[in-house]
């Protein structure tokens, strides 16, 4: 038993606290990293004084806990989500191609964003509130037309969600081509992932993907052994059909309410779970947890890169991700191939 | 005692009957065997007895206990089954899989005991897979492959083993080390095995009864030597099948005979 132990092959108890503190410490040094940095940096001293509260600067303050914080916890909670959704249809749709978006949902809440933008809302609650409406509708016809195929019929999903996206993205591109002045901009920050629109106000949203967290980690056991064979699943005991809806509701839910207020950051929830798979192996237990705590210091230190790369202004986000991630991604797909 | 019992089950997919009226019973501790064509019906039956197909019609009966008033887990507790394919396509290690084997035993949350993990140790060092333990699935030949399904079936702890086809497409030597794993199994165990298979010989030397089916029918229950006839054989394969003694185990034997031989001046004195 010893030598089974030892070769870290089963998940022991040990290997994941190990791992999660790993990555907890991570979490906790790119936070950090995030708050005293950006186009003012801020010394640690500063941040400490602020935290005991005696004769900090009131600018100091306000930089700390009414710009920084939020945009940092909004960074966090979307890297978190995106990944850990990823990893979720990644394994229910069988496809290594899967993306938290497949479902339609990145068509549905971009059109609804775009109304919203194209209507002069203000980003919270008007715009997010469109985007969200968007996406719950499309991710709705998609289920629906899928009926009680949900769990079986993994291609009819993809096809469907894939279908929409389609179908959105020519909508995105009329709205994007008969408007014109400030909005186009807008438009296009929010397409290519925004985290500038953080404020206090809307993160008690987020926090609504908690529950969403807990859902996806106590199935992790039961959708491991799906993913070993449906039939034999089923034989061991398990609702394979009310763990695959319930695992693609919720995740889709909370993919939604991240995306309706940090617009369309792009492949985070690709190269995270892809790249955890790799390091660590296909045990969801252990990968839900990676994928939400490696997730989120991904996003943080890529959007600190966003503030801090051009000398005026910022560029969204998703640019970042992307720049950053598909080398990386190309390089783990060629140490792998050896 | 009686450990399950099949009574006029019958199964159709839209208006297509796949099962009709099969009956029969396994005792504890036999060797059940489950033979005939391709579509007669013999994966479903495992099916329907696993609960991954559900009963319409007829009486599943487990220890003497109505299948339907086990919950899915507690089925699980007492029966295992090795499906035909597992797939492969996420990279779990051996020794992950096999301990998937003691989720039925588990709460949601709770985490696998020592004992949980002496209980894989063994059924991998059983189904000698325990050298690879931290190899992935896709990494194994397909005999190895089989071995870890086995052992996660082992490490389930059930009173009653179904296997559909574990030996169709691997070569002689992993067929052998299968069927002498799951006799093994059985005497050690007091397991009861029920297996699906298309290899008349194996289930001539190994299997202690057998059912023989045809279009969801049954055309004989009985020993090796009840069912292993001319009649019985061609009635539910179509085709000729010659029948001798296995010198060396006295069991019956089995030789397909081609379109060339069928000529051969001694053909029709040769069955016994």
């Amino acid at each position: 038993m010893n030598k089974l132990m030892q070769r870290e092959a089963v998940p022991t108890i040990k290997r994941f606290f190990l791992v999660c503190s790993i990555l907890g410490m991570v979490l906790f040094i790119s936070v950090l990293v995030g708050i005293l940095n950006g186009s003012s940096p801020i010394p640690l001293r500063e941040l400490l004084l602020s935290l005991a509260g005696d004769n900090a600067d009131p600018t100091v303050n306000t930089i700390l806990w009414k710009i920084r914080l939020p945009r940092v916890l909004l960074a966090a909670l979307a890297g978190a989500a995106l990944s850990v959704g990823g990893m979720v249809f990644q394994a229910l749709l069988r496809n290594p191609l899967a993306e938290p978006y497949i479902l339609g949902i990145s068509g549905g809440s971009a059109v609804g964003a775009i109304s919203g933008i194209l209507l002069g809302l203000s980003f919270f609650p008007g715009v997010t509130f469109f985007s969200f409406l968007g996406s719950m509708l499309v991710l709705g016809t998609v289920l629906l037309l899928a009926g009680d195929q949900v769990s079986t019929r993994k291609d009819f999903l993809l096809l469907g969600g894939v279908m929409m996206n389609v179908f959105c993205g020519a909508l995105i591109m009329f709205l994007i081509s008969v408007s014109q002045g400030p909005e186009v901009k807008q438009i296009i920050f929010w397409l290519m992932g925004d985290l500038s629109m953080a404020s206090s106000g809307n993160l008690a949203l987020l926090l609504l993907c908690f529950p969403c967290f807990g859902v996806i980690l106590v199935f992790s056991r039961p959708l491991n052994i799906i993913l070993t064979g449906r039939d034999s699943a089923t034989a061991m005991g398990i609702n394979v059909r009310l763990v695959s809806t319930t695992l693609l509701v919720t995740t889709s839910v909370m993919v939604s309410l991240v995306v309706c207020q940090s617009g369309l950051i792009g492949f985070v929830g690709l190269l995270i779970p892809h790249f955890f798979r790799m390091a660590i192996g296909a045990d969801h237990r252990l990968l839900g947890p990676c994928c939400i705590l490696g997730g989120s210091s991904f996003l943080i230190i890529c959007d600190l890169l966003a503030r801090k790369l051009p000398e005026h202004g910022e560029i969204p986000v998703g640019i970042v991700t992307a720049l950053i991630g598909a080398p990386l991604f190309i390089f783990l797909l060629w140490r792998s191939r050896r | 005692m009686t450990a399950l019992k099949v009574e006029g089950v019958s199964l159709s997919y839209g208006g297509k009957s796949v099962l009709d009226h099969i009956s029969f019973s396994v005792d504890e501790g036999e060797f059940f065997m489950i033979l005939g064509p391709n579509g007669a019906g013999k994966s479903s039956l495992l099916k329907l007895i696993t609960g991954i197909e559900r009963l319409h019609a007829g009486e599943i009966e487990i220890f003497g206990r109505p299948k339907k008033d086990y919950s899915a887990r507690e089925l699980a507790k007492v029966v295992s089954i090795v499906s035909q394919h597992a797939p492969v396509d996420f990279p779990f290690s051996v020794a992950e899989t096999v301990l998937m084997g003691r989720a039925p035993h588990l709460g949601l949350l709770q985490h696998e005991s020592t004992h949980d993990l002496a209980l894989a140790e063994q059924s991998m060092s059983f189904t000698d897979v325990g050298q690879f333990s931290d190899r992935r699935l896709d990494q194994l030949s397909g005999g190895e492959r089989q071995r870890v399904m086995i052992a996660r079936a082992i490490c389930q702890e059930p009173k009653i083993m179904l296997l559909d086809e574990p030996t169709t497409a691997l070569d002689p030597a992993h067929q052998l080390k299968i069927m002498d794993l799951m006799e093994k199994f059985r005497q050690d165990k007091k397991t009861t095995i029920v297996m699906v298979s298309h290899d008349l010989n194996l289930a001539a030397m190994y299997a202690d009864r057998l059912l023989l089916m045809r279009d969801g029918q049954t055309v004989i229950t009985g020993t090796p030597a009840q069912v292993f006839t001319r009649e019985h054989l061609a009635k539910s394969y179509d085709c000729e099948l010659l029948i001798d003694k296995n010198p060396v185990g006295k069991v019956p034997r089995v030789m397909l005979c081609p379109e060339k031989f069928k000529n051969y001046e001694k053909l029709n004195t040769y069955h016994i």
